[in-house]
């Protein structure tokens, strides 16, 4: 006897913000009717928190005060024991998406060491012989738009052999002039991060021109913290020896899920940087980092 | 022996044909009428006659005989009133309804479409692929593990289980999937391609989208793959095949997803579409934009570019410009300057209104021109051993598609503007080529003389001079230049095209001005084109290589010189045509040129010229018959001889006309159509002459005509198809008559008697074998047509044609079974009849037919009716034989009726004896009820009605002897 146990809801996009309600359907699909012993409904917010492997070692002390913190819980039970007809059946569910106290509800996130996940669980209890069923379902909260205004600044800049910090041997670089500029560094992340990059002249050829964005996580508690960066996205904008003096457009759409505006709390922090990284033929690498600072509105 | 004794019935035929005239009735004039003009009243209001013009059609009649076809077209087709109904139905689909918005989406409309006058992407397809082609082994790789998959897992714990089972179906495809294909010929590539074209629709098909997504994002990668550098063309044509594939089957499902519960209308806005769409349509968008490398990212994004229109209104308005800016991140120009490409042939199909873009593109395309000549190209020509020339060659196809679109419908100063850009940067000769391919062929004329100033300042090293003149040559040919300035304009051209060495460079190029000489100039001047050519041509038989153009040359010159006088009279010309020494490729230049002059040649024509030069044409064609030519082959080659034969007329030197006849019989003896036509024309030839002389000829005309005879006696025996010498031995035997020669007559007859006995039993018709018995009938029933006026030889007996006929038709072998013998018997009976007249039917002029040889002779009247008697002996022997054999009882009954009705309208049938007989036959033929009581019933009355005439009361008797069949 088959059943199935899906959750719908009730957007496609299935974006929430705080203060509204999640609603949704529970879809029970059975060739005939089925016995059980009750169908709950389970909301949940969770961030996780993670310690990177080379800062466990150091922080193996307070290992267990990186728990789970919960964001978001309510229950409902949707069906009492009983019996549900055989054929399709939906039913209703509603949720305020409303925290207790003050806490706050973060912008869904996925990251490597930090992640913050809303999802839906639907349970349905069964006598012994035939199993539970369960359905998650995750839904994504936006945050509240920012009230204060965002005022895109420019940022320009210049690239030479002379601008750059931590090489070796400053002679052996080729000569190369690179200037361009960023719209701004406090973006919208619904909108994509723009600007221009002007190879003006370089000894070597380009062989390739990338927009690196990284997130910055930083995990920790009174004791100490972990901050590590790693790459969300790797954006190709030029690709071999391009054309002098032509202004190179730069554009990159924030990924979903995988970029939330810009975090701070007590327990963890969640940072983002682009890099502009321009690959020379002899495989000389040159990055310029930029902080972003990345708000809804 | 003689069972019945026939007696012909006198007839008086002129009596009878004033009693058959039909009385003249007064037809009144409201009466219903077939022939009368047609009355059309349309109070159709028509749904799409909403063009002000055509309105007027609500009611109206016509006096005059209306054309039924035209008062069908009149006012809109049906097709054009289709699309205006759906015109109206499309914007009261959509929730606005305000005249002013109907106002805009119509016109929004007009300017989305594209033009007819728009070359389509397709059509150059081909040509770049057929152009654009290499010997060198290529290579194919693909990497299915993509780095998009990397990039979008960036967390392993917490993804959701989506797109978790996402990521492991990337992992599978991962697993040994990264493969390359080396030493690829050509084909193999192609096939490879096609290959991976059938494995995305499958992939789409079978729901594994994020699988279509790579083959696209791999496929554009190969993109960017340089090296075998002469086949870039044809391998950007191949991989952007795929993309629109992908382009469309994107749209396709998302335009799916919204056209529940009803399809979307064609001009949809975003509010139309539902959210599920939207986000579907979201999510390709935020795939493609996390796409590591630059070059996938920007074709995936141009394929669905489209989509946009799901989501927000201005959403193709703002990417267009976004991605043309992204293009300048490519650094190599030729993968810049074909992704330009790209782009602007999607944004022509998605949004033609959006010209800056295209401008825009073709701005940055001048802009890294100079790349061109930078480092690491010339690196790579060296390294592949491409030269410069050819490379830029390579561009052409690019430029002219970008210049095309920009071109399209552009006013007039953006493209002075464009050519002003162009001289700016030092007459780049590329840019030169495309800027003539792809400008209007009027503006590109208006200015040749500046062009041609262009193309000859500018440097030679890149760009091979012919190929500007070539897309010069293009456009003028399309289009005037400025009267005064043509004759320069093709010194100066012809100039540096007779400079060119290579043949087939020379010959691409002189094909091309061929057209612009022919449409301004005379002949002098295309002569002396024809000569260059062929000095360019004759060394080393070059020409061998160049059929299809030179071939091109001469459907020029005969599209605008249709004077063969003039064509021929050119020297050249002839000399030209022996350049063509392959047979196939000869023979089809003669077709074209007599289909030329078939179409053309108005008048008849003796010019000797002509007449020479057509000769050695068709002999040409005729002299490439062989055993192994198709039927079909033969038969139009031999139309093409016929329309040249029934051109060629000498007035009143028939003589000459006849000469040319046998010159032409001598020549084309292979085509037995043509020797047919020639006999005709020489029967038609003999027919003039008697109507020239006003039916008497002299003793020099009377000798000509008897020529003409023995020509066609003569003729007539080559023939392989008996039938046309059976008919054309009667049709000249007819004419020989009439031209009143006797003897030849005679011959032509009594050949035609001797040739009877040949006829096969069943002949060949369109492939199929079929019995001749019909044919035969017919040809023997016109014989013995003719054979009333055809007088008797004095040296042989009475008849005898008619008996020489009868008795060939029975020793002829006849199918079994059948009655057609006996049926020849039936119709001989009333040409004896008739010629047992005082006076015959016809006769004629100038000719003594036997009605005036004999007079009326007793003798010879007996003779008559004893061979009649005889025959209807052995017609009643065979009714005899059918009733024997129960079997036939209905062609017993139909022949016994097809007796009785001569016997009724031929015989006489006061005799008892006969009114016994056909009393008889008319009993045999009811006799088992198979004969039609309809007809039966007619033929009663029509006896009655001639009953009522003088002389033939005696009918009344056997009209009541004669009982009708009981209708049970």
């Amino acid at each position: 006897m088959s059943v199935t146990l899906d959750i719908r809801l009730k957007r496609a996009n299935k974006v929430y913000h705080e203060g509204e309600a999640v609603t949704g359907v529970i879809v029970l699909v059975c060739k005939e009717a089925l016995q059980h012993h009750g169908i709950t409904l389970n909301m949940e917010g969770l961030v996780n928190l993670q310690l990177s492997s080379k800062s466990v070692g150091v922080f193996e002390a307070f290992y267990n005060s990186v728990k789970p913190i919960q964001l978001i819980s309510s229950n409902i039970e949707v069906a009492k024991a009983g019996k549900i007809p055989g054929g399709k059946t939906e039913i209703p569910f509603e949720f305020p998406l409303q925290t207790k106290g003050n806490k706050v509800l973060y912008e869904t996130y996925h990251g490597v060491f930090v992640n913050i996940q809303y999802t839906l669980r639907c349970d349905m209890k069964r006598s012994l012989l035939a199993k539970d069923l369960s359905r998650n379902c995750e839904f994504i909260v936006h945050c509240q738009p920012q009230k204060a205004k965002v005022v895109p600044t420019a940022v320009n800049f210049t690239i030479t052999p002379d601008t750059l910090q931590n090489i070796r041997d400053r002679n052996v670089l080729p000569k190369f002039l690179i200037r361009g500029h960023l719209d701004a560094t406090n973006c919208v992340i619904s909108q994509p991060l723009t600007g221009e990059v002007v190879v003006e002249n370089s000894d070597v050829p380009v062989k390739s021109i990338e927009l690196q964005l990284v997130r910055v996580e930083t995990c920790g508690c009174a004791e100490g913290y972990a901050r590590d960066a790693t790459e969300i996205q790797n954006i190709q904008i030029a690709e071999g020896d391009v054309c002098h003096g032509l202004s190179i457009p730069i554009y990159m759409v924030f990924p979903r899920l995988f970029t939330c505006p810009t975090l701070e709390t007590t327990n963890f922090k969640v940072e983002f940087e682009v890099n502009v990284v321009i690959v020379l033929h002899d495989d000389h690498l040159i990055t310029e980092n930029f902080p972003l600072k990345l708000c809804r509105v | 022996m003689a069972a019945v004794q026939w007696r012909s019935r006198g007839r008086n035929y002129d009596a009878e044909l004033q009693r058959c005239r039909p009385e003249a009735a007064l037809v009144e004039f409201g009466d219903y009428h077939p022939l009368k003009p047609i009355m059309v009243t349309d109070t159709k209001t028509r749904r799409g006659a909403r063009k002000g013009s055509t309105s007027s059609s609500s009611s109206s009649s016509s006096s005059a005989p209306a054309d039924p076809l035209s008062s069908m077209l009149d006012g809109t087709d049906p097709l054009s009133m289709f699309a205006a109904a759906s015109a109206t139905e499309a914007p009261a689909m959509t929730h606005s309804s305000s005249t002013g918005d109907l106002g805009r989406k119509r016109r929004e409309k007009e300017e989305e479409a594209v033009g007819l006058d728009f070359e389509h992407w397709s059509s150059k397809r081909g040509e770049i692929l057929a152009r654009f082609t290499t010997t060198e082994k290529l290579s194919i790789n693909l990497f299915m593990g993509s780095d998009r998959g990397k990039a979008l897992s960036p967390g392993s714990s917490a993804v959701s289980e989506k797109v978790r089972t996402r990521l492991e179906e990337l992992d599978d495809l991962e697993e040994g999937s990264q493969r390359e294909l080396l030493n690829l010929s050509q084909q193999d590539y192609a096939n490879r391609i096609e290959e991976l074209n059938q494995s995305l629709k499958e992939a789409w098909a079978s729901d594994q989208k994020v699988k279509a997504l790579k083959i696209v994002i791999q496929c554009s990668k190969l993109l960017s793959d340089t090296s075998v550098i002469q086949f870039y063309p044809s391998k950007f044509v191949l991989i952007t095949d795929i993309l629109d594939t992908f382009g469309r089957l994107v749209y396709d499902r998302i335009w799916t997803m919204c056209s529940d519960p009803r399809p979307l209308p064609d001009g949809f806005t975003v509010e139309d579409v539902n959210d599920t769409a939207k986000e579907t349509c979201l999510n390709w968008f935020f795939k493609i934009a996390s796409i590591r490398e630059l070059l996938p990212r920007l074709y995936v994004e141009a394929a669905i570019l489209k989509c946009n229109r799901f989501l927000n209104k201005s959403g193709i308005q703002e990417t267009l410009p976004r991605l043309t800016a992204m293009i300048r991140g490519i650094g190599d120009p030729l993968v810049a300057a074909y992704t330009r490409a790209y782009l602007c042939r999607v944004g022509m199909e998605v949004a033609p209104h959006l010209k800056d873009s295209l401008n825009r593109n073709f701005f940055d395309l001048l802009g890294t021109f100079r790349q061109i000549s930078a480092e690491s190209v010339q690196n790579q020509l060296v390294l592949q051993r491409v030269e410069v020339p050819e490379y830029l060659t390579l561009y052409s196809p690019a430029i002219n598609w970008i210049l095309q679109c920009i071109a399209y419908r552009a006013p007039e100063p953006l493209l002075t503007e464009m050519m002003e850009r162009c001289k700016t940067l030092g007459n780049n000769a590329l840019l030169l080529n495309s800027v003539m391919r792809a400008f209007r062929p009027e503006f590109v004329a208006a200015r040749a003389t500046d062009f041609i100033s262009m193309i000859k300042e500018c440097d030679e090293s890149g760009f091979p001079k012919h190929l500007l003149f070539g897309s010069l040559g293009r456009s003028l040919a399309c289009a005037d230049p400025p009267e005064s300035e043509r004759l320069t304009i093709l010194n100066e051209a012809w100039k540096v095209i007779t400079k060119v060495r290579s043949p087939q460079d020379y010959v691409n190029c002189a094909e091309i001005w061929v057209e612009f000489t022919c449409r301004h100039f005379t002949k002098r001047e295309v002569n002396t084109v024809l000569a260059d050519i062929i000095k360019h041509m004759t060394p080393d038989r070059a020409f061998e290589d160049a059929y299809p153009q030179l071939q091109s040359v001469i459907r020029k010159i005969l599209t605008y010189l249709h004077d063969f006088s003039v064509l021929f009279s050119m020297e050249r010309f002839l000399p030209f045509l022996d350049m063509f020494q392959k047979d196939s490729v000869r023979v089809e230049v003669c077709k074209s040129i007599m289909e030329v002059f078939i179409r053309h040649q108005v008048e008849l024509t003796r010019d000797p010229v002509i007449l020479n030069a057509m000769l050695h044409i068709c002999k040409t064609m005729h002299d490439s018959v062989n055993a192994l030519t198709l039927e079909d082959e033969k038969r139009s080659l031999a139309l093409l001889i016929i329309g040249f034969i029934r051109m060629v007329s000498f007035g009143r030197d028939f003589e000459q006309q006849l000469s040319f006849c046998v010159e032409a019989r001598a020549t084309f003896c292979n085509l037995e159509p043509v020797l047919v036509q020639l006999i005709h024309t020489v029967n038609q030839l003999a027919m003039e002459t008697l109507r020239v002389m006003r039916g008497s000829h002299s003793r020099k005309t009377a000798a000509f005509v008897r020529a003409c005879a023995a020509y066609s006696f003569i003729t007539i025996p080559s023939l392989s198809s008996i039938f046309s010498r059976l008919s054309l031995y009667l049709l000249s035997g007819q004419v020989a008559l009439a031209n009143q020669c006797l003897s030849q007559s005679d011959a032509f007859l009594q050949a035609a008697v001797s040739v009877l006995p040949e006829v096969p039993r069943s002949i060949s018709v369109e492939g199929k074998l079929r019995s001749s018995e019909s044919f035969l009938l017919d040809f023997i029933n016109n014989f013995l047509a003719t054979l009333l006026v055809v007088p008797d030889h004095p040296e042989h007996g009475v008849l005898y044609l008619v008996r020489g006929l009868l008795n060939m038709v029975q020793d002829y072998t006849w199918e079994d079974n059948s009655d057609a013998k006996v049926r020849v018997y039936v119709s001989a009976l009333p040409v004896l009849a008739a010629m047992s007249q005082e006076t015959y039917l016809y006769s004629i002029p100038k000719v003594d037919s036997n009605e005036t040889l004999y007079g009326g002779d007793p003798k010879f009247l007996s003779e008559i009716n004893k061979l009649c008697e005889t025959l209807i002996g052995q017609i009643l022997d065979h009714l005899k034989a059918l009733g024997r054999d129960e079997q036939n009882p209905r062609r017993q009954g139909a022949l016994a009726f097809s007796l009785f009705g001569v016997l009724l309208a031929h015989g006489d049938l006061r005799n008892n004896k006969l009114s016994q007989l056909a009393v008889n036959l008319w009993n045999l033929s009811h006799k088992h009820g198979f004969c039609e009581t309809r007809i039966s019933v007619r033929t009663l009355e029509f006896i009655k009605h001639q009953a009522q005439q003088p002389d033939m009361a005696h009918l009344s008797d056997t009209v009541q002897r004669l009982a009708l069949q009981s209708r049970t």
